[in-house]
């Protein structure tokens, strides 16, 4: 079937090992549209000077850019006020902000932080340390045999002594999407603030914050077809105002004396050296390409994908799908492993026909444990894929167990 | 590699040897009273391997290995141990050298590789950037329990 898309991704029309380059490693970084890679070479072409500092007209033009990417980012996400919107170099640098800026000037010992047992280590690691050293509790909710948050958990592990609930909204390793409207009611109903990890959710529906009432949410941007090295915090105005500067130095500051220093208003604040203009820029032009072709377009591309490659994936006998089979609650993330093969070795045999998937443990060491697995191969779809990829796909993994010397019919 | 006009041949990567040592459970088990349990973890992908070494005097009396990875870390575990049983600590100490030399491509001449016997299969994995940990894991754990032991045979020469 004919996607008018795929010719927008310059690094989709090559050949790898002789073969059309078939990319389904989308939940690590996707590709980036030649609109995204014109906006960066007019920036350098045209506008590039330090933001915010310079009294002369092209410092004032990149100030304006980048701020014009907030606002860009603002009403993408739904939020009220671009006070709101803090760029960072990724979700996992957002995510620590929250954690060292939020977590440990918040938190006593006894109070408990929730997460899912299928967290990013981004959303995992920097918990453990700020419970380690608030001396809080760890809480996990765990999933059913589908690899989804059941309600049950929520009922009963977020507790009075939540005060953060800090939850990624679709799995990067199963697939699977978590009931955040669920999660959220109940974090608030015990007074707890909720985060939402939305890396895996961004690029593929519409998400709006203010409505689904979250406190704060993360996502990077190379994820949605933006360069890699920007990422987004989303903070309600209420909570950022009182937290305090996670890093310090330039552009953060409003006065600085011999032995103290004020700061920034909201959000720059939490902007402390040089920014990334550039890449604040080629998200702000990612969003417009999401934008221009619309959700509701994105979602009638990846919808009967998903189907369709559940549906390949599953006419193989070798294969095991890890995570939810039903495509209605889950992303173009998909875990399987072949019978008696290592997952390297099938990403390795694959990428000899072209086709680039992910093997290994997906960062969610704790996730693979409690699946009881070491590793999974993961393909993970966006709308520039297409039937073809999948049949390619499919084919190639006919012959992984071959090249093992096992049995493949 | 994309663009280089370099073509990936699996065939040079998953040859007949590789395919049936990393099926063969001959060197993957445990040994009775090992000198030497070390581990070695590739934390990109997961793989665990531990190495089990028994010395009878400076000899190699048996090698073996338990735990799990792809094909080419547990192929090259068992060809290791296939190899190194049997060796001088300094037969094997030059032999992990020759191994890990000829996957960093340092070895030019083909024919200093004969004595690596099976293992001379792995050579073709430098062309694999991505899989070289996998190829080394094992032998960089077994040097590791090379060098404890020849560090062991220093000390006793030093209290003679």
């Amino acid at each position: 079937m004919f996607n008018p898309y795929i010719k927008d991704f310059p690094v989709l029309g090559q050949t790898v090992n002789g073969k059309k380059l078939v990319y389904l490693d989308n939940a690590a970084t996707t590709q980036k549209p030649q609109a995204v890679i014109d906006a960066l070479a007019a920036y350098y072409s045209r506008d590039n000077a330090s933001p915010h500092r310079g009294a002369y007209a092209l410092s004032v033009g990149a100030t304006e850019l980048y701020e014009a990417a907030r606002e860009n980012v603002r009403a993408f996400i739904g939020a009220d006020s671009t006070r709101e919107v803090v760029f960072t170099k990724s979700a996992t640098e957002s995510l620590n902000l929250l954690a060292y800026s939020y977590g440990m000037n918040t938190l006593e010992e006894g109070d408990e932080i929730v997460i899912s047992i299928a967290e990013h280590h981004s959303n995992l690691v920097p918990w453990q340390q700020v419970a380690a050293v608030k001396k809080a509790k760890l809480v996990y909710l765990y999933l059913d045999k589908n690899g989804m948050i059941p309600e049950q958990e929520i009922e009963t592990k977020i507790t009075q002594k939540a005060k953060i609930v800090s939850v990624t909204h679709a799995s990067n390793v199963l697939g699977g999407m978590s009931p955040m409207e669920c999660i959220v009611k109940k974090a608030h109903e015990v007074g707890a603030v909720v985060i939402a990890d939305l890396t895996q959710s961004i690029a593929h529906r519409k998400l709006d914050v203010a409505k689904l009432d979250l406190d704060f949410a993360v996502f990077s941007g190379h994820k949605m077809y933006a360069p890699m090295g920007i990422g987004v915090l989303y903070g309600k105005e209420k909570y950022l105002e009182q937290m305090p500067p996670f890093l310090f130095g330039g552009d953060m500051i409003e006065s600085v004396a011999e032995q103290s220093a004020t700061f920034a208003p909201l959000p720059q604040k939490f902007e402390a050296g040089t920014q990334n203009v550039e890449a604040a820029i080629g998200l702000s032009a990612a969003i417009q390409y999401i934008q221009n072709i619309g959700f509701k377009e994105i979602q009638r591309i990846e919808k009967p994908l998903i189907q369709y490659a559940l549906q390949r994936l599953g006419e193989n006998k070798y294969l095991t799908l890890v995570g939810t089979p039903n495509p209605v609650d889950r992303t173009g993330v998909i875990s399987f492993n072949v019978k008696d093969v290592h997952p390297h070795d099938v990403a390795s045999i694959l990428d000899a026909d072209g086709i680039c998937i992910r093997s290994g443990h997906h960062c969610a060491h704790p996730l693979m444990s409690y699946l009881g697995l070491t590793a999974t191969a993961r393909i993970s779809l966006c709308f520039y894929n297409t039937e073809e990829d999948i049949d390619r796909l499919a084919e190639s993994l006919k012959h992984v167990r071959r090249w093992l010397g096992l049995g493949s019919k | 590699m994309s663009g280089g006009g370099w073509v990936l041949d699996l065939s040079e990567i998953y040859t007949e040897v590789i395919a049936e040592h990393s099926r063969s459970a001959r060197n993957k088990r445990e040994i009775a009273q090992p000198d030497f349990v070390l581990e070695g973890v590739n934390p990109s992908c997961g793989d665990e391997l531990a190495i089990a070494v028994k010395f009878s005097g400076t000899t190699i009396e048996d090698i073996a290995f338990t735990g799990s990875g792809c094909a080419i870390s547990q192929a090259s575990a068992s060809i290791m141990a296939d190899l190194l049983r049997g060796k001088s600590l300094e037969e094997a100490q030059a032999l992990t050298t020759l191994f890990l030399n000829m996957i960093k491509r340092e070895i030019t001449d083909d024919a200093s590789l004969e004595t690596l016997e099976e293992a001379a299969a792995l050579k073709n994995i430098s062309n694999m950037p991505a899989r070289v940990k996998c190829a080394v894991l094992a032998w960089h754990t077994v040097q590791e329990a090379i060098e404890k032991k020849a560090g062991d045979q220093q000390k006793l020469c030093w209290k003679v």
